[in-house]
């Protein structure tokens, strides 16, 4: 079976990119294929990306609160192209009220601050298919 | 009786700092023997500073109490500051959100679901009037936390001011300003480097000459060690940074002795107690020796870098949240032991939201009892002579002196951020962070050890969309009401201007005059710079 692929991305206007940098090297350190997206990413470019790259997973960074415009949008766009299987998950400051309507959408991981980096690891590896 | 000799056994096979710098058993004279009192410490207020810049220390006066907020319309804002100041704030610091900080208007498609939510919308002069309202700016000092578009809400702040009657000689306050370290951590850029620097030397000789007591630029640390920088990246890039500044200006043809005294910096105040407060005093005097000897400034004022603190934000935990008042006092007294002469403490709540009026208002309580409680406000630098705390202090000092040199070689730090040198340092030292917490070398109190799973849910500040809604509604509005020629005049001045090297600030106040706003004026620069982008790296 080929590595897992995942694109690690930084929607929005925030600039802080420490988690994300964080988690797409303990990714690639545990054994997947990282392609890391930079920053200022629509959710359009994002669905691209992970058509283009032909992905297993999207890991999305999200401080700034701006979840609930960005990831719907996201989910929509990659229903629309037929990516349904991808695994959608998100790290970052996310309030407790808002996790119930982001899995209801079908984001499937929800990470908050202090989730240790092999939590993550896991959780990818038992729920991302990879496609062959 | 038989004596046995005490076990010599430690509870680690090593110690060190959160920054992973190596901590000896014990300090004794011998770890002093080179430092030498009269010429690498001294006493308060005489150079190289490292005691303090003030002869009297607090007793003379205390270190302002300046608490950043910021959220949703302005109206909100300014209703937060005026409970600040009752509560007895000395000062205002405001929080921008996303949009503004990126120079784009909330009707922009990549402002959508970030007005309002990191800090507050400000779009034109009418809503810094708003923010405002009721406050006089000639009586309070404000910091405002804007870089890449900080000429225009100063110019904004100018003309309120200027409204209120106060006078642009007499106002005083802070613009962050600092464009480097959004290059280097923050990432809040918008123009490409070079022309980012030239608005900021425009910035610095209109205030010599227009806001002799404004703070220019607030060369910041905090956001580098937020990044994941060690105490002693954090010290070196600062410093190195306000040298890049200060070459800039020279080079632009800037009398040093009259802009840099109007420098100011800001540091983060981390966990690790006694590193912090080494971190301060030498940064004092890296400072005054660099001014004397590389700049050969004789201006005293130039020589005494002044301070703002900021405890760490990326030490707060979600979990168990009330341990992060705990953590924050101990922050803050580090910064205080240190000197600083302004400071912000966070709130308990701020792992998952912004503040609570409730939560903001203990975290200003916690400086006050620092100050009016626990005595170390009568004494200065009361550390100052400790083995430990002066070796640190000096091993701090040589360390930013390597980087210093290294950096140097690269041709300055434009050029090192060019080749992604500090960045990559940085994600270096904040995944090496990462992995010592995940093997629990770093106890992280709540999160990899002493774990609770019963926790009630505390409450947080939730924004919802009204405040997108309000501010989309007064954009509409400002474009039908404002005179449209006005408007295009001055926004064609600004950027035939920027096509020049003339100084930009009158033109941007004329833009600010005309309710030009913050989107529509950063987007004259861009269609002249450009925007900058970053080659991701992992």
């Amino acid at each position: 079976m080929r590595k897992l692929r995942v694109v690690i991305a930084k929607p929005g206007l925030d600039g802080h990119d420490r988690g994300a940098k964080v988690i797409a090297r303990a990714l690639r350190d545990a054994g997947m294929e990282v392609i890391y997206t930079g920053l200022r990413q629509t959710p359009e470019m994002i669905a691209a990306a992970t058509l283009q790259e032909d992905a297993d997973v999207v890991g999305l960074s999200i401080l700034s609160g701006a979840h609930n415009h960005i990831a719907p949008r996201l989910m929509a766009l990659l229903h629309a192209k037929g990516l349904d299987d991808v695994l959608v998950v998100i790290g970052g400051i996310i309030p407790d009220v808002d996790i119930p309507k982001l899995k209801e959408i079908g984001v499937r991981g929800i990470f908050l601050p202090g989730t240790p980096m092999q939590e993550i690891v896991e959780f990818i590896n038992a729920n991302a298919r990879a496609r062959v | 009786m038989k004596t046995v000799a005490e076990p010599e056994r430690e509870r680690a096979s090593s110690f060190c700092t959160i920054s992973g710098r190596p901590i000896a058993r014990l300090y004794t004279t011998d770890d002093v023997a080179d430092i030498n009192y009269a010429r690498d410490v001294n006493d308060p207020g005489t150079f190289p500073y490292t005691r303090g810049i003030h002869a009297t220390g607090y007793r003379g006066k205390l270190w302002t109490m300046r608490q950043f907020a910021g959220f949703g319309t302005p109206e909100d804002t300014n209703k937060r500051y005026k409970t600040l100041l009752r509560a007895g704030g000395t000062g205002l610091s405001v929080a921008f959100d996303l949009p503004t900080l990126m120079g784009r208007d909330p009707d922009h498609e990549l402002s959508l679901g970030e007005v309002g939510k990191c800090g507050v919308n400000v779009m034109s002069l009418a809503d810094m009037e708003t923010l405002f309202d009721g406050i006089r700016l000639a009586d309070i000092t404000t910091s405002m936390t804007i870089n890449s578009p900080a000429a225009m809400i100063f110019a904004m702040y100018l003309v309120v001011a200027e409204k209120q009657g106060a006078d642009w000689k007499k106002i005083s306050g802070t613009i962050q300003n600092d464009i480097l370290k959004e290059f280097i951590a923050q990432k809040e850029y918008i123009f490409p480097p070079r022309p980012s620097m030239r608005i900021i030397t425009d910035i610095f000789a209109f205030c010599a000459r227009e806001a002799p007591k404004w703070n220019t630029i607030s060369v910041s640390g905090y956001h580098i060690r937020e990044a994941g920088a060690t105490a002693l990246q954090e010290l070196a890039f600062t410093l190195r940074d306000g040298v890049e500044y200060v070459q800039w200006g020279v080079d632009a043809g800037l009398d040093v002795d009259a802009f840099v005294p109007q420098m100011s910096f800001f540091f983060n105040a981390h966990s690790d107690f006694f590193e912090e407060i080494a971190k301060y005093r030498a940064a004092r005097m890296i400072w005054a020796r660099t001014m004397r000897d590389r700049f050969g400034t004789n201006n005293e004022r130039a020589w005494k870098l002044r301070f703002h603190s900021q405890t760490a934000g990326v030490s707060l935990t979600a979990q168990q949240p009330y341990n992060n008042v705990v953590r924050t006092a101990l922050q803050a007294l580090s910064a205080v032991l240190g000197g600083t002469n302004s400071l912000h403490t966070n709130s308990l709540d701020e792992a998952l939201a912004l503040p609570t009026a409730e939560a903001a208002t203990l975290a200003l309580r916690t400086q006050q009892v620092i100050a009016h409680e626990s005595g170390v406000a009568n004494v200065v630098d009361p550390l100052g002579g400790s083995y430990f705390v002066e070796r640190l202090t000096k091993d701090l000092e040589d360390g930013a002196l390597d980087y210093f040199a290294q950096i140097d070689r690269m041709g300055g730090m434009v050029e090192a951020i060019e080749r992604g040198f500090p960045q990559q340092e940085i994600a270096e030292s904040a995944y090496r962070f990462q992995q010592a917490v995940e093997r629990r070398e770093q106890i992280i109190v709540g999160v990899n050890d002493f774990v609770q799973t019963d926790e009630p849910p505390i409450e947080i500040l939730y924004i919802d969309e009204s405040a997108a809604d309000t501010q989309l509604d007064k954009l509409a509005k400002l474009k039908r009401t404002r005179d449209r020629d006005a408007v295009r005049r001055t926004l064609d001045g600004l950027r035939a201007a920027a096509r020049t090297t003339e100084n930009l600030m009158p033109r941007i106040l004329d833009a600010v005059r005309a309710y030009a706003t913050v989107g529509e004026m950063c987007d004259a620069l861009r269609d002249v710079w450009g925007e900058y982008e970053e080659v991701p790296r992992i």
